[in-house]
């Protein structure tokens, strides 16, 4: 029987049906919320009225002046998260005050770029102060640990500085992102140019701390440069970390027969063999390349001995010239701290920023949400142009910064150490994701 | 990479550290052997005497005004150091001791690291001794060259001090048994402050003259005190000559396994003081002890 009841679509039947629908698009949230079972630090660590931060970053030891400067970073960047600062909006739009209307805190201990007792520090946080986010490395091989411990803990990690392909590659973790340029992309965005400035078939030698972060740059640059250039290694001098004098790896090097010295050390590692280098009498017959910059090596060692050198690095403030962002930030932490900020600040801004980002579109700190959030590779403004997550391996997409040094005759401000050559557009420098054996793990 | 240019700079070389070495040790072990206290505060003593000779160098722009102040600067810091802190605890057990002087040297490492900083400081050599010394086939920087000698002369005026002076014989005689110096009517309080404070300058007068090869960071005692333990476990514990000879051996440790493999390099120098404990244990230089 076919039914005569014509349905007739009245004012109030929409309303209800809108209504409905409403309710039904609202019904997933609900759903999700009863979904969302306690995970590491959550929602505990986010209950209140505000959350906490576990910064460990190297206070003493060879890197503890980048330490320092990636600690003053945090800092700012808590300031602004919690003033609501214009410069952080510029990266996280939708900040307000805060995160999620949350003010930030966070604890600050010494890591002694020791993965042990950073992962001791970052497990005191998680225990005593519901830590909802861990940061803070100028070593990979604490970022790799501190990788670690996110996964097991499911509490998310933001890298600090950390150059080892590692850290995205074979040890990557869903919980774990990760903003700096790495050994790969510091390769494949220098390589090119010493190929063009000084011709193939050259013999290279190496100064590498032995460590991830060495072991897997030097391996990207040497193999860049063998296989594009036919460039060969006279030697590869692997100190530890911290070594207190390199009079015996340099007499290595000066008898080597080398065209260039590839200074791949950090921290005051590598301003100490560059300075003792110097004082062997090496730049006479060799030319220094620095394949992964280390911040304040210019202002260190003397632009006299930089002056000429090629180095790749993750940011420089003169890019304030080309990019909105940067030029907001470089003034604010220059007004803050009283000098123009190296990467290891803009670095530990920008990790801050972008994560404030993430929980603001996430709308929770549920962590696997928090993840999504970072995963869906929105486009972000950031200090070095547009950016955006590989959600592969949480890699940021960034470009790598090549810079030359500048003479003392040719600065112009005493800060002025570097020239900025190029800005290499980070997408084709990256490997495939699962090229160094990436394997993210489980949200949950 | 063995070749002969490189066997013959790393031998050098290593004479060359092992010079400045054995001076820091000397220290390290006249303490030890005079007052019985393992001072972990060494290496903080060598970083000290270096930022002192920066303060002074800067101060004065001269360089030999910096390692006299510098040197004067330490021997009043040990000898404070002495009667303030370290008296108070010869009567202690030995771990009494041990945690405080390495708490004095973390005192010292942080009051440096608040008032300069952690990025490094430069000294810079005198005029004359900068630039490269060619030596052969070998090249060698000028002013590590005058370190080794300054070392070298530093050991021989020690050496005077200790072997022909009555302060000195007064200190030997404390490594034999300074109970039996007390009594015999010497005062051993101001002996052992004297003895701690010309200790500490041996460090600080090493952390000077060795600034301009290197870098000054509040952290750079932290490597040589391990180092110079090895150098005083190998000579011989409050032996001065084996402190020289322990610091030789060591350098060229050091040094001529780097020819080989760099990485192996500190491995080898505490394999060889795990062998040198385990054939003679009281060091090559050391007498057995008598407790």
């Amino acid at each position: 029987m076919q039914s005569d009841i014509t349905v007739r679509t009245t004012r109030r039947s929409m309303l209800k049906a809108g209504g409905t629908l409403i309710a039904a698009a609202a019904l997933p949230r609900f759903a999700r919320a009863a979904n969302e079972p306690p995970l590491g630090t959550w929602p505990a660590g986010s209950s209140g009225s505000s959350v906490f931060i576990g910064i460990t970053v190297p206070l003493t030891g060879t890197y503890a002046d980048s330490g320092e400067d990636e600690l003053k970073g945090y800092k700012l960047a808590v300031e602004h998260l919690n003033s609501g600062d214009p410069v952080i909006k510029m990266i996280s739009p939708k900040t307000t005050k805060g995160v999620l209307g949350k003010e930030v805190k966070y604890g600050v201990a010494d890591s002694e770029a020791k993965p042990n007792s950073a992962v001791q520090a970052q497990s005191r946080f998680i225990a005593d102060n519901k830590a909802i986010l861990m940061t803070g490395s100028t070593s990979s091989a604490v970022a790799v640990a501190l990788n670690k411990l996110a996964q097991r803990e499911k509490v998310l990690y933001v890298a600090g500085v950390s150059g080892s392909n590692d850290t995205t590659g074979k040890d990557c973790v869903r919980y774990g992102f990760r903003q700096s340029f790495y050994g790969q992309t510091a390769a494949a965005a220098i390589g090119p140019l010493l190929l063009k400035q000084f011709g193939k078939n050259k013999k290279a030698a190496y100064l590498t701390p032995d460590y991830t972060y060495g072991h897997t740059v030097q391996k990207s640059v040497e193999d860049y440069l063998a296989k594009n250039g036919g460039w060969t290694t006279a030697t590869n001098q692997v100190a530890p970390l911290g070594a207190p004098d390199y009079s015996s790896y340099l007499l290595n090097v000066a008898n080597s027969g080398a065209d260039f010295l590839l200074n791949i050390n950090w921290g005051h590692d590598a301003v100490l063999s560059t300075q003792q280098a110097e004082q062997f009498g090496i730049f006479n017959k060799m030319k220094l390349i620095i394949p992964y910059q280390t911040p304040f090596i210019a202002k260190q060692v003397g632009p006299k001995i930089t002056a000429g050198v090629y180095a790749a690095t993750d940011f420089w403030w003169t890019l304030e010239d080309r990019y909105p962002v940067a030029k907001a930030f470089v003034a604010a932490f220059q007004k803050a701290y009283g000098y123009k900020p190296e990467w290891g600040a803009n670095n530990a801004y920008m990790q801050f920023a972008m994560w404030a980002d993430a929980c603001e579109h996430a709308g929770t700190f549920y962590p696997p949400a928090v993840i999504k959030a970072y995963e869906a590779g929105r486009h972000i403004d950031s200090t070095v142009g547009e950016v955006y997550w590989r959600a592969a391996d949480h890699q940021l997409v960034r470009p790598v910064i090549i810079v030359r040094g500048k003479a003392p005759s040719a600065m112009k401000t005493p800060d002025d150490y570097w020239e900025v050559l190029e800005v290499v557009p980070g997408a084709p420098l990256m490997q495939a994701p699962d090229a160094f054996g990436c394997h993210l793990g489980e949200y949950t | 990479m063995i070749t002969w240019p490189n066997f013959v700079s790393q031998l050098f070389n290593g004479l060359a550290s092992g010079a400045l070495l054995a001076l820091i040790s000397s220290g390290l072990t006249i303490i030890y052997g005079t007052l019985g206290v393992l001072n972990l505060a060494h290496g903080a003593m060598f970083m000290l005497g270096g930022y002192a000779g920066y303060v002074a160098y800067h101060a004065t722009g001269s360089f030999t005004i910096a390692v006299i102040v510098g040197a004067a600067f330490l021997i009043v810091v040990g000898g404070l150091l002495e009667l303030v802190v370290v008296r108070h605890f010869y009567s202690r057990p030995p771990e009494d001791q041990l945690l405080v002087t390495f708490g004095i040297g973390i005192v010292i490492v942080e009051l440096v690291r608040l008032g300069f900083g952690s990025l490094s400081k430069t000294v810079l050599p005198p005029s004359w001794a900068m630039g490269v010394t060619p030596m052969g086939f070998l090249i060698y920087p000028t002013y590590r060259i005058v370190v080794t000698v300054i070392a070298a002369a530093a050991l021989a005026v020690l050496y005077l001090v200790l072997y022909r002076t009555r302060l000195g014989m007064i200190v030997r005689a404390g490594i034999e048994d300074s109970g039996m110096v007390g009594m015999l009517g010497i005062n051993v309080y101001r002996v052992f402050m004297v003895v701690f404070g010309i200790g500490a300058m041996a460090a600080g007068f090493a952390g000077i003259i060795n600034a301009p090869v290197v870098s000054l960071t509040p952290d750079m005692g932290d490597s040589i005190l391990v180092e110079t333990f090895v150098v005083v476990v190998i000579g011989g514990v409050g032996s001065f000559p084996g402190a020289i000879l322990g610091g030789l051996i060591s350098g060229e440790i050091l040094s001529l396994t780097s020819m080989i493999d760099p990485a192996y390099s500190e491995v080898m120098l505490f394999a060889v003081m795990t062998l040198v404990l385990m054939l003679r244990p009281q060091g090559l230089l050391g007498m057995p002890s008598r407790e």
